[in-house]
């Protein structure tokens, strides 16, 4: 091998490279053109990582320019007038921004009990060769597209729900007070209260998965010590799993929440599109992205589109803020589990 | 004993065993979802399931029809899509893992993207439908391909920056001792290696955007007729069923679960194929 020569190590490294003839061109020109290329690369990748920032800062541009109409005709009463009349260009957003709250807060009601037993399950009891296809039947569910959750919901949850769950439910409570105002009657169906079910459906999966993965992360010694001491396995999840993967699960439940309150398709086929806010969960409402999905098309006037616009501003504003708080609690977590 | 201890310890069992039992009823919660809405998808969508279904047009209402205009705007936008945002997405996720790894930028680029990630999809439609349809003054193909590009970015990204930074330095020494330009070595060697990973990414991003509806219901809208022209409006599987399933007649409806079924199947091969990819490395 030593015998090449005057041939280096970089001729060898060009001609791996794919640049062949090496000997009979010149050696500083093709090194030239080798620098020249990663520079550009580098640059093109750099460009490439800017443009994620440029979208970002594009969406936010575009929103914040497309509600300005509607934003100078109603100030700051648009978030708080509950009018939505097309006809006379009266516009409020209050009774969206009411529904997207209340079904995301009935979303996480459910989900963020059940995510975390399921989660306690599969790290605690689940035998071994059961954890891994169960965790993967449990991620399928997060993959199903939300326009199946909608078409589901619409036509065999909200009914299965009119029939037995919401009648049910108005009798329950029919005599408690504050209660009986939330499930007041009659059962339609759709409504704010089977959106915000098929919600907590959806974000169970993301709950879940996250809440397994920091549950995971626990030392085993704490476990370990914790049984050794004859702590229960409950006992062993609430007071050393729990409180040592505290930070990681709140951010996982923000990320859940993020998904329910900008979640579209699911939601808008079974709320029922009333511009009102009611104060029985059973009644139809609206949420902001429900909203967006159901008149954007037929918006005539730029009034019209432009209060969309706005409402899709406020949207991504609360989500905006939602996940940014999800991201800096798990980048923390990620900092812990670093050192 | 003491019997206010063995009442303790009774008392702590108690607890134990209900709990336990909540942990296996959640579980079993979650899976009858899974279970319930297969089901009922299948039930559905079979029954309507034919040849004509992937080679006749979306009908009238009251006449038999099929899907093939809405899944071949479905399939065209989404290959457009991917073929703009993977590209892009790659070359981000490349300087955050090799030129950047720990500059600044990339701690920004890595946040941003990461709410880009879960952002609500329909706000990217109003992105969209600002930026191309309100400029150009009419609903498109290219505005649809556009908003799902929107939303493939992220994911890629995501994959490219994670896949790469699990290969081993060594090879990157490797590469450099021997003279190779960083570039060289990138595409070279790093890709190489991070090859299953990376295309993992793109199988997960095809199978968010090919369910997304919201993005495209003012972007791309609709169209009843055979129509790949992408300067027009065009028809796609997601909006179909939206707007099927709305709708009071039975075969359309028929058909919107056809099509929720074919969504979904495709969907789930898809990400029991990038999983089965990425098995011998713990992804995500």
């Amino acid at each position: 091998m030593l015998s090449t020569g005057r041939r280096s190590v970089v001729d060898v490294a060009l001609q791996g490279a794919g640049i062949s003839a090496v000997d009979h061109v010149d050696r500083a020109k093709v090194l030239q053109r080798l620098r020249l290329g990663d520079v550009a690369f580098r640059h093109l990748t750099r460009s490439a990582a800017l443009a994620v920032l440029i979208i970002l800062g594009g969406i936010i541009v575009s929103l914040v320019w497309g509600s300005l109409p509607a934003l100078r005709t109603f100030g700051v009463s648009f978030l708080y007038e509950e009018v939505w009349n097309p006809v006379t260009e009266k516009f409020g957003a209050i009774a969206p921004i009411y529904g997207t709250i209340v079904t995301s807060f009935i979303a996480m009601l459910i989900a963020v009990p059940v995510g975390l037993f399921i989660a306690m399950f599969l790290t605690e009891l689940c035998p071994m060769w059961l954890r891994r296809p169960i965790g993967i039947a449990i991620e399928l569910l997060a993959g199903i597209p939300s326009i199946i959750y909608g078409i589901w919901g619409l036509f065999v949850f909200a009914p299965f729900l009119q029939q037995y769950v919401q009648p049910f439910l108005i009798t329950l409570f029919g005599e408690i007070p504050i209660f009986s105002t939330l499930f007041a009657g009659p059962p339609y169906g759709i409504g704010i209260f089977t959106a915000g079910l098929i919600l907590a459906i959806m974000v169970l999966p993301f709950i879940t998965s996250i809440s397994r993965d920091v549950f995971e992360a626990v030392p085993p010694v704490l476990k370990e010590a914790a049984y050794g001491l004859g702590c229960t396995t409950w006992e062993v999840a609430r007071y050393i799993v729990l409180p040592y993967t505290r930070v990681g699960v709140i951010g996982g439940v923000m990320l859940g929440l993020g998904r329910a309150l900008g979640e579209t398709m699911a939601v808008t086929f079974v709320i029922g599109n009333a511009h009102r806010i009611s104060g029985s969960l059973l009644a139809p409402g609206t949420t902001i992205s429900a909203t967006i999905a159901n008149e954007f098309t037929e918006a005539v006037g730029d009034l019209y589109t432009s209060a969309l616009i706005a409402l899709g501003l406020i949207l991504f504003v609360i989500t905006f803020i939602v996940l940014a708080i999800a991201r800096l609690l798990l980048m923390r977590l990620n900092a812990q589990v670093g050192r | 004993m003491d019997p206010s201890i063995s009442r303790l310890y009774a008392k702590r069992r108690r607890r134990n065993v209900v709990t336990m039992a909540l942990a296996y009823g959640a579980t079993g919660f979650g899976l009858t979802w899974l279970v319930v809405i297969l089901g009922v998808l299948l039930w559905e969508g079979l029954s309507g399931l034919s040849l004509a279904v992937f080679t006749e047009m979306t009908p009238p209402p009251g006449s038999a029809g099929g899907l093939l205009n809405p899944i071949a705007g479905s399939l065209v936008m989404t290959t457009i899509a991917v073929l703009i945002g993977t590209p892009l997405g790659m070359l981000a996720g490349t300087y955050m893992a090799e030129y950047g790894r720990y500059d600044k930028l990339t701690t920004v680029v890595r946040f941003i993207n990461d709410i880009l990630l879960s952002a609500p999809s329909i706000v990217i439609g109003l992105f969209v439908y600002e930026i191309m349809v309100a400029q150009m003054g009419h609903f498109s193909g290219w505005a649809g391909a556009v908003s799902l590009a929107v939303i493939v970015v992220p994911v890629v990204v995501r994959t490219t920056e994670d896949m790469l930074t699990l290969v081993p330095d060594t090879l990157r020494e490797a590469a450099a001792s021997i003279g190779l330009p960083r570039a060289l070595m990138i595409t070279r060697v790093a890709y190489r290696a991070a090859r299953a990973g990376m295309v993992t990414g793109v199988l997960l991003a095809v199978a968010r955007i090919s369910g997304e509806t919201a993005p495209l219901l003012f972007t791309a809208l609709n169209n009843q007729f055979w129509s790949l022209n992408l300067n027009a409006p065009v028809s796609s599987l997601p909006v179909v069923i939206f707007q099927f399933a709305l709708s009071p007649y039975k075969d359309w409806q028929k058909l919107a679960w056809t099509g929720a079924l074919i969504i979904t199947m495709a969907v789930l091969a898809l990400s029991i194929i990038a999983r089965i990819l990425a098995a011998p490395r713990k992804t995500s």
